[in-house]
Formats: structure tokens, C-alpha cells, sequence
């Protein structure tokens, strides 16, 4: 595999006496789609927030882009290039498509006024465009507000943004557990076109079929601790529970759970 | 364009698409609410079919009737320009009890400052300050007035940024504290006599030329800047605001600050045109600011509402309150039909809302 775009080293995340991340090392190649699979409460979460900044790691080393990083917050993860799909959605209701991909981050002109600084509609929609299609995001209207879109049309505004950016690594958790069957479809398809561009994923699921169709590698979190660490294609459904249920440890992990 | 329309499922703009604007729901409800008054007055037996709107006297040639239209437009000016403000304030998620009595507080501190030397050639007989505060240059008082204004929003916006009080309480005390204020300046005493370009700034028709030019500023603030791109966003969803690297509480104060100085502005406008300041000025103003903003179809649950139509709200406010008087209605039932009104335009808005969500 090609360059390494995501380390941990030893990533540990304590709340008080409970070890909810014991010693992660997780690595990330360049174009890698990975999926994070544990049961309830086994760390993936917990492990996402120490990455994105969200929350603050009790020790261990994360490496970003070949360089290590501290991140005090989201912001700070996502101006890095590390952009976030949430399970609740980060959206403005009241706001159209244009607007939610670029909030916080307007393209704007005569910059001189402070706070009072022009919006360029025009740039931003464009942007907008280009990032919807690079992506096969199918939004009939972008002028429409969030309020008057479907849950799978508001999943896709939220992804769109990573492609818009172009970001370095997207982060998804869980982005199609409040989908229906069409919906999830069209997510599924968003993540093949980020696969097929070459940016890295992490996503985070408890749906098997998606992640034996989407991703390259498997880590299984129990625990707290990573247990597994599996390709695709050395491995099936009934290997991967085994390893969630703690049926089974991966050799190199042996002592771990 | 053929394919990448293709590739995005029709990722076009279609024009057809867009909403139906709110705006233009207040404009239909101003029409049919003129034509209601009009017909009233054609029809009720002790009216002598008088007209609402048009000019029936047969010695002057104009067709509609310019001093009632003068004097709608003027009577909402001065509360318009807080409405201005406020209409912001709700946008972002909250709300600003304290621009009536800021008013008072506003206009006896400002009025201070504008006070001339010499009343009908004898000393002026109202003087707050002692010689050196006669016959200042008109910018200073107008300097005070705003500052004055500034800080209160300030206080407003970081009491409910900082401390994250619900700003219905946080400007409910400023409320009382502004009245106190404008009370204790004098002893109760009003303040009087301004200077000649003092008087200026609000007397004939400016008020309603300071509304309109700040109406057509803060609407296209609201809509082509950063600023209010960011109000309707925290107004929308704060969280996500703030996930997108908002500093919402800086913003929150600036937008209290915004709306404290338009009130501020409005006193100083007020004071002029009534060439006196009385501690009691703006009782109510708060609430008929923030029905006008209602009225024009801002949220109170913050993130949706204009400029233009909060303009819209305040014409509708001051046809039902001339259309009153027109038809003798009692001013005693004013205040309660306005209420309704009120109410009405609440619930229609929440229907209105409820049928978009469910038309998904």
C-alpha cells in the first residue's frame, strides 16, 4: 500500500476509571476505505472523537499527513482536512444547500468589511455544483432549504461537503442507520465515488452487507481495544462476528482483549 | 451541462421550483386588509361612503388619499426602525424585551446633550447640564445616543452568550433597568428645548426617510454579507453553527449591539420630532416592534423571517391602527383587535409551516 495518511500510536481515552480506548494503533493508507465494526460501547465512537478533536485523548500519538497533530477541537481537525459526518446531522434547516456546505467558511468578496463582508452566491454555487457532481449527489433543487428535503437528500448535503473541500480524510459514523433502502443506496453510491477519486474513508457501521461491499479492511473494536484487523477478502460475515462477539482474537492482538 | 445535468438527477436551477415567498403572502394580506377598511367605509350606514384610500373630494385632483397614507407611514416609522433590529435579534433565536424602555433611557440622556442656551431670548428653563452642554454640534448627541445604545446590547448580548441565561430574561432586566434609568436622569423631569439641527433629524417626513434607508441597509446586511448569513444560521441550528466554526457568542453580542442602536436611533429620531424627552417615551414599543416583525412573517423559533418583510408587517400594523380610527372603532377595542391580529398571524404562520414539513 501506498503513503500513510492516519496513525495512532497507543491512543488511550480514559473517562475517569473507565477505559473506554486502550492502546489503538491504527493505521490509514492514502485511498484506503476502512470500517470501524464492535459492538455497543466496544470504542469506535469513542475512538472518532479522539481523532476529529471533539474530544481531548488521555495518551498516545495521532500522525496526520505525515505530520503529528493536536487537535483542540473540530474545527481544528476539519481545517486539517479531516471532515466528519455525525449520526445527528450538523445541518441549518432554515438555509439551502449552498449555504450549509459553505457555512463557516464563506467565499466572499470586499473582505475589508470585517463581519460585513459580501457573500459570492455565485462562487459558492458553483462550488456547490462541481462538488455534487463529483460526488453523484442527486439534489433536484440546491436553492431548496434542508427543512424540505428528505433524510437521504440531507445525508448527501452533509457528505457533499467533504467534496467539496476535497479533504484529506472523511469520517463517517454511521451515516445510513436512519435511512430507508433507497437512501442508503444512494449514500452507498456517494462512498463508491469517493473510493473511485482515491480519498481515504473511515466509516463506522453495525451493517455488514455495506461494509463487505464498501471497504477494503475490517477493524474490529472489543472493549475498548482494537481485536482484529482484516481484509475484505480473507475474510466473511461469520469471521467478523466472531471477532465482535469475542469468540475469536486475531493473532497479533493475543493478549489484547 | 447535458451530462453533468444527467449525472446529478437534473441538478439544475429551476425557477419553478422556488418557494412561494413569504413576502408576498404579507403583501396579499396588506391589499385584502386595505380593501376590507375600503369597503367598510363604503358601506357602514354612518361613514357617508367616505373612502380609505382614495381622495374623493372633487377640489383636489390627487387619487389617493396622501395625508392618511403620510400619516400611516410616519405613525410606524419610529417603531419600525426598533422592528428593524428586533427582526434581527429574532432571526438569530432570541429576543429583546428591553428597546421600549431603552428608548426612554435613550432619548432623556441624548436630548441632554441637544438642549439649546436660549429659549424665546430668556435662559433655558428645562436645562440638565450646566453651560458647556448648550449648543453642541448635532453629531454629538447623536454620538452619545448610539453609544449609549451600543453598550446596552452589549451588556443584552454578553449576559445571554456568557452567562446563556434565555435572552427573554436577560432583556426583561434590561428592561426595567433601562426605565429606571430613564427616570432617575431627571427625577421624572422631561427634557426639552433641542437646538435647531437637533429638531432637524426628525421633524416632517424624516422619520419615515431614516426607516426606509435603514430598512433597504439592513436588508441587503441581512442578505449579501456574512453577518446575516450567519444570524439565520445560529437562529436555524446553533449547534451547527458552531460545528461550522461560528463564533456564535461574538456574533450574538453583535447582533444585540445592532438592534440596541437602532433602538437608540429611534429615540433620537422620536425626541427630535416631539422636541422634548420624557422618561415615559416608548411604553409598549418593545411589543409592537416585535408584533411588526411577527406580522412580517419572522420566526419566533428564529431562522426564517426578512427585512422586507418585517416592512411589510409594520404597514399592515399601521393600516389596522389608522383603519380603526377611520371606521370610529373605539380606542379602547384597538388594542384588543390588535392582539388577535396578533395571535392570528402566530397561528397562521405555524399552519403554514406545519403543511410545508408535512409536504416533504
Amino acid at each position: 500500500m501506498s503513503e500513510t495518511i492516519l496513525e495512532t500510536q497507543n491512543l488511550t481515552k480514559h473517562y475517569g476509571g473507565v477505559h473506554a480506548l486502550n492502546e489503538a494503533n491504527f493505521v490509514l493508507h492514502k485511498g484506503e476505505h476502512v470500517a470501524i465494526m464492535g459492538d455497543n460501547g466496544a470504542g469506535k465512537s469513542t475512538f472518532v472523537r479522539q481523532i476529529t478533536g471533539v474530544e481531548q485523548r488521555t495518551s498516545g500519538t495521532i500522525s496526520f499527513d505525515g505530520k503529528e497533530v493536536n487537535f483542540a477541537g473540530p474545527i481544528d481537525s476539519r481545517e486539517a482536512g479531516i471532515e466528519t459526518v455525525f449520526q445527528t446531522l450538523a445541518l441549518a434547516d432554515d438555509l439551502d444547500v449552498p449555504d450549509n456546505l459553505f457555512l463557516g467558511r464563506e467565499i466572499t468578496k470586499c473582505n475589508w468589511l470585517g463581519p460585513f463582508r459580501l457573500l459570492d452566491y455565485k462562487a459558492m454555487r458553483a462550488a456547490t455544483i462541481e462538488g455534487l457532481e463529483r460526488t453523484a449527489v442527486k439534489i433536484p433543487n440546491i436553492r431548496n432549504t434542508i427543512q424540505n428535503m428528505s433524510g437521504g437528500q440531507r445525508q448527501c448535503v452533509a457528505i457533499a461537503r467533504t467534496a467539496t473541500f476535497s479533504s484529506k480524510l472523511t469520517i463517517m459514523d454511521e451515516p445510513t442507520a436512519a435511512l430507508g433502502v433507497q437512501e442508503t443506496a444512494q449514500v452507498e453510491n456517494i462512498i463508491r465515488t469517493l473510493k473511485d477519486n482515491g480519498e481515504p474513508l473511515i466509516l463506522v457501521s453495525h451493517n455488514m452487507r455495506q461494509v463487505f461491499d464498501l471497504v477494503d479492511r475490517i477493524i474490529v473494536f472489543r472493549r475498548g481495544r482494537i481485536v482484529a484487523n482484516l481484509n475484505v477478502d480473507e475474510t466473511d460475515g461469520q469471521d467478523v462476528v466472531s471477532y465482535i462477539t469475542g469468540a475469536k482474537t486475531g493473532a497479533e492482538f493475543e493478549g489484547a482483549a | 451541462m447535458a451530462r453533468s445535468t444527467e449525472s446529478t438527477g437534473g441538478l439544475v436551477f429551476d425557477r419553478s421550483k422556488r418557494t412561494w415567498p413569504n413576502e408576498l403572502n404579507i403583501l396579499i394580506a396588506l391589499i385584502v386588509i386595505i380593501a376590507i377598511f375600503e369597503i367598510l367605509g363604503q358601506t357602514l350606514p354612518y361613514m357617508n361612503e367616505q373612502s380609505f384610500l382614495f381622495d374623493s373630494r372633487d377640489r383636489f385632483d390627487s387619487i389617493f388619499n396622501e395625508a392618511r397614507l403620510r400619516i400611516i407611514i410616519l405613525q410606524v416609522a419610529i417603531i419600525g426602525i426598533i422592528a428593524l433590529g428586533v427582526t434581527q435579534v429574532i432571526i438569530s433565536g432570541g429576543i429583546d424585551l428591553s428597546s421600549g424602555p431603552l428608548v426612554g433611557a435613550t432619548a432623556m440622556i441624548v436630548m441632554s446633550f441637544a438642549q439649546t442656551e436660549l429659549v424665546n431670548g430668556g435662559p433655558n428653563p428645562k436645562a440638565v447640564f450646566g453651560q458647556w452642554a448648550f449648543d453642541l454640534p448635532v453629531l454629538l448627541p447623536i454620538i452619545v445616543g448610539l453609544a449609549f445604545g451600543a453598550l446596552i446590547g452589549a451588556i443584552n448580548g454578553s449576559l445571554i452568550a456568557f452567562t446563556r441565561i434565555p435572552p427573554f430574561i436577560a432583556t426583561l432586566g434590561m428592561f426595567l433597568i433601562c426605565r429606571g434609568i430613564a427616570q432617575a436622569w431627571t427625577r421624572g423631569k422631561p427634557v426639552s428645548f433641542p437646538t435647531e439641527g437637533y429638531a432637524g433629524l426628525g421633524s416632517g417626513m424624516m422619520p419615515v426617510f431614516w426607516f426606509l434607508g435603514l430598512a433597504v441597509l439592513f436588508h441587503f446586511i441581512l442578505k449579501y454579507t456574512v453577518y446575516g448569513k450567519h444570524t439565520y444560521a445560529i437562529g436555524s441550528n446553533e449547534d451547527a453553527a458552531r460545528m461550522s466554526g461560528i463564533n456564535v457568542q461574538k456574533h450574538k453580542i453583535m447582533v444585540y449591539m445592532i438592534a440596541s442602536m437602532l433602538a437608540a436611533f429611534a429615540a433620537i429620531i422620536l425626541s427630535s420630532k416631539n422636541l422634548t424627552a420624557q422618561s415615559g417615551m416608548g411604553i409598549f414599543y418593545e411589543l409592537y416592534a416585535i408584533a411588526m416583525a411577527v406580522i412580517g412573517g419572522v420566526s419566533l423559533t428564529g431562522g426564517r423571517g426578512s427585512i422586507i418583510g418585517t416592512v411589510l408587517g409594520a404597514m399592515v400594523f399601521g393600516v389596522i391602527q389608522s383603519g380603526f380610527t377611520y371606521v370610529k372603532l373605539d380606542a379602547y377595542y384597538q388594542l384588543m383587535a390588535m392582539g388577535f391580529i396578533i395571535i392570528g398571524a402566530v397561528v397562521l404562520d405555524k399552519v403554514r409551516q406545519e403543511r410545508a414539513a408535512s409536504r416533504r
